[in-house]
């Protein structure tokens, strides 16, 4: 096949890259540009497409033969991903940036493109399987390394875009990864895992977001609404936090207090102690089938975040809807995320959180809310 | 590479000796290095102590425009502006800016028109009424990414006339077109070795006897004083075997290019893409365009999609000019002629060589339909708007 593998210049889509060329198939290095401003040096370890980046995928490139291009996105990327988090945060919503360019950037914009140009798939460094059933339907499924399992933020993608993609890596360790590409002599072996959101390099998302939405003060209030602190912008706040509330008196019995809910419409931030955060009843739409969608109710593991633990639920699809109610309470769970239902190692498809409520008659007023509530940003 | 200057490189590789040693091998070298020197003084009509030989034509136009710039204000405080054209290469457009930036020029970038070209009007309005405040000025021979020729000759006779040193980067016209740095009225002019089938990495700067120049590199005095650093003589023997080669044969290339540059353009645009060409072109024509030089427009496209599709055809091409990451970038050359961003986008530069053939422009035009209909709808894909998986 002709297949384009995304290289950002990290040592997993160098290996997987390489895997496909000995796979035998024939391969292009793509490199995606994605920032505004291309021409920016790296200056930490984190963040993607810098000018070193790029170099580190055409070294590599060049190192195992194959042709190598920059694609450059950035238009694509500033509209669909960049644009979309800040008004996500702006409307109380907490996105994850990382589901949202695998749906419309790698398996939309670059996969269209490696098309139109003749191609037939994508190959990625994500730790995902793809697991071919009878008759050639492709299901997606965890990677045997858990600790590097990236099926959440695949969880957006369609039978047609999992029928055009390969993840080379998915029945790998990163361990064994990094080991390979020693052994090829790639000199990103061992090069630092990014972590972060790859267009905030210094992994600030709070005085990212505040340069361009600007300072908003605001009150920072208990579940009885009594004022007991200010912020400088609700938007930055995110659901579970503890730190950087700067509150001057603990609660009553001296229990930590975390961001409860951030109300965009009043700018208004809710603290409340840690036993009032949970909840069991997830309400998402935006929902993406990665293959067949589910009839009735069906049970299922449910994943709140990324690298978040697995909850047994049961749950209900209708149309762009998804009921999902959760065996336990847990904390923390946030309109924006996106819930990832899983049956097995099999990834069944995802849903955004539009709603997250306690469905027992014993819950807060902090807890069964409506109003956005917001968990911490956990990029894949 | 020229096979003769391959063999003349590698014989003297295996030569030791520095040409600015007294003993016997350093003056084998330094006979050598005087040997080529009278080549490409007799190549290019100038004086062999006029050639002064330098790492290739990004540091001969750094000297040239660094070098005459600190040294005509050292002379007259007031001469701190520079005129030069939009369309320069990099190499002279960043050493203006950086002089801009850090030494206080005062920079005059010479329009062109719709072909490309600097009219020597242009640059006596440019000099204006205060020619004293004039520290140099630089117009390229030929622009390397449309081919466009500069009427050289009459902006160096109207710079004369008011005293002011003018520079040229001729890399791309040496070998194609007559260059007669004597003849021209020049006082610097820039040459490099891998443009005429010689090794990277060596060039020269022609530079007038008269010329003064502030050095960048401070050392042995080597170069008239200016480009102090020990002599690559092997490079600069390959150099000058090029350089000769090159004028013996450039009548009969520069004919051989043109056909095939005109075979090229007029199969392009009959393919019925609505192929348009950049710059002057007229069949049979060697002096307003570059022989060897096809730059073309194709609409709907990007030239990245369009380098990837023709490059797996076996043709090899390039956009234009990429930034450091390697994101293609709309020509600064194509927007200083009027033509818009996204009409730039569509680039394609083919340049013919002493190895193209008509098989060559035949294998182009038989992969460029393909090519055209493919990156067309890729450039739909990267659109920032729905995508086509959002449309189905």
């Amino acid at each position: 096949m002709r297949v384009v593998a995304a290289m950002s210049g990290g040592v997993d889509s160098a290996v997987a890259a390489a895997r496909m060329v000995e796979a035998g198939h024939e391969v292009v290095g793509v490199h995606l540009a994605l920032s505004q401003n291309a021409a920016t040096l790296r200056e930490s370890a984190r963040g993607c497409c810098t000018i070193e980046d790029a170099g580190d995928a055409r070294r590599v490139a060049d190192m195992i033969g194959i042709p190598f291009y920059v694609w450059d996105m950035a238009a694509r990327f500033k509209n669909d991903v960049v644009d979309d988090f800040i008004a996500e945060y702006a409307a109380g919503r907490t996105p994850n940036p990382c589901l949202r360019c695998n749906e419309k950037i790698k398996f939309a914009a670059l996969l269209d493109k490696a098309l139109a140009l003749g191609f037939d798939a994508v190959a990625t460094g994500h730790y995902a399987q793809i697991v071919e059933g009878a008759g050639g339907a492709r299901a997606l499924h965890r990677a045997v390394d858990m600790g590097k399992d990236q099926s959440y933020v695949l969880g957006v993608l369609d039978a047609g875009q999992l029928a055009r993609s390969f993840f080379p890596l998915g029945d790998t360790t990163k361990a064994q990864v990094r080991a390979e590409a020693a052994a090829h002599g790639f000199f990103v072996a061992a090069k630092p895992d990014s972590h972060d959101i790859c267009f905030i390099p210094d992994g600030d998302t709070r005085k990212w977001l505040t340069q361009r939405l600007g300072e908003q003060p605001g009150d920072i209030v208990d579940p009885a609404g009594a004022t007991v602190g200010q912020h400088r912008g609700a938007y930055a706040f995110t659901v579970g936090q503890r730190r950087g509330l700067h509150l001057g008196q603990p609660a009553g019995g001296g229990q930590p207090r975390y961001v409860a809910q951030v109300q965009p419409a009043t700018n208004t931030v809710v603290v409340a102690t840690g036993e009032l955060l949970g909840v069991d009843a997830i309400t998402g739409d935006h929902a993406r089938w990665c293959g067949p969608a589910p009839q009735g109710v069906v049970s299922v593991g449910a994943q709140v975040r990324a690298h978040g633990q697995e909850i047994p639920a049961s749950a209900w699809a209708h149309g762009q809807q998804v009921q999902v109610r959760l065996q336990r309470p847990v904390r923390g769970v946030a309109p924006g995320q996106s819930v990832v239902l899983y049956d097995g190692t099999r990834v069944v498809g995802s849903a955004t959180i539009a709603r997250a409520t306690m469905s027992t008659e014993a819950t807060s007023t902090a807890a069964t809310s409506t109003a956005p509530t917001r968990t911490s940003p956990a990029p894949g | 590479m020229l096979p003769e200057a391959i063999e003349a490189m590698t014989a003297q590789m295996a030569m030791v000796g520095n040409a600015s040693s007294l003993h016997t091998s350093g003056r084998l070298g330094r006979r050598v290095v005087e040997e080529s020197r009278e080549a490409i003084a007799q190549a290019t009509g100038a004086r062999p102590s006029e050639v002064l030989f330098t790492s290739g034509g990004t540091e001969s136009d750094n000297l040239a425009i660094k070098g005459t710039f600190w040294a005509r204000r050292d002379a007259d405080p007031r001469r701190v502006r520079i005129l030069v054209s939009m369309v320069e290469h990099h190499a002279v457009m960043d050493c203006v800016d950086f002089l801009e930036a850090h030494e206080g020029a005062k920079v005059t970038w010479l329009q062109v028109d719709h072909l490309g070209r600097v009219h020597p009007e242009t640059v006596r309005a440019a000099i204006g009424s205060d020619p004293d405040s004039v520290a140099l000025v630089s117009v390229m021979w030929a622009n390397n990414e449309v081919g466009t020729i500069q009427p050289i000759a009459e902006i160096a006779a109207l710079c004369r006339e008011f005293a002011i040193p003018v520079h040229s980067d001729a890399v791309q016209a040496v070998g194609q077109v007559e260059v007669d740095f004597a003849g021209s009225g020049l006082d610097l002019l820039s040459i490099s070795g891998h443009k005429i089938g010689g090794p990277q990495g060596v060039g020269a700067l022609l530079a007038r006897r008269d010329a003064t120049l502030v050095p960048l590199t401070h050392g042995g005095g080597q170069e008239r004083q200016v480009r102090s650093g020990s002599l690559d003589v092997p490079a600069i023997r390959g150099f000058a075997v090029a350089m000769r080669h090159a004028t013996a044969h450039r009548v009969e290339t520069a004919q051989r290019l043109t056909a095939l540059r005109d075979m090229l353009i007029r199969g392009a645009q009959d393919a019925g893409y609505g192929v348009q060409v950049t710059g002057f072109w007229e069949p049979g024509d060697r002096t307003r365009r570059l022989p060897g030089n096809a730059h073309l427009l194709v609409p709907g496209c990007d030239g990245d999609s369009l380098l990837y599709l023709l490059d797996a055809a076996g043709v090899q091409c390039s956009t234009g000019s990429a930034c450091q990451a390697g994101v293609p970038q709309p020509s600064h050359v194509l927007l200083a002629m009027g033509i818009s961003e996204h009409k730039a986008r569509g680039a394609l530069r083919l340049t013919l060589g002493h190895t193209s053939t008509a098989a060559d422009v035949d294998a182009f035009l038989a992969a460029l339909p393909a090519a055209v209909e493919r990156a067309q709808r890729a450039q739909v894909a990267t659109r920032p708007e729905p995508s086509l998986q959002q449309a189905r």
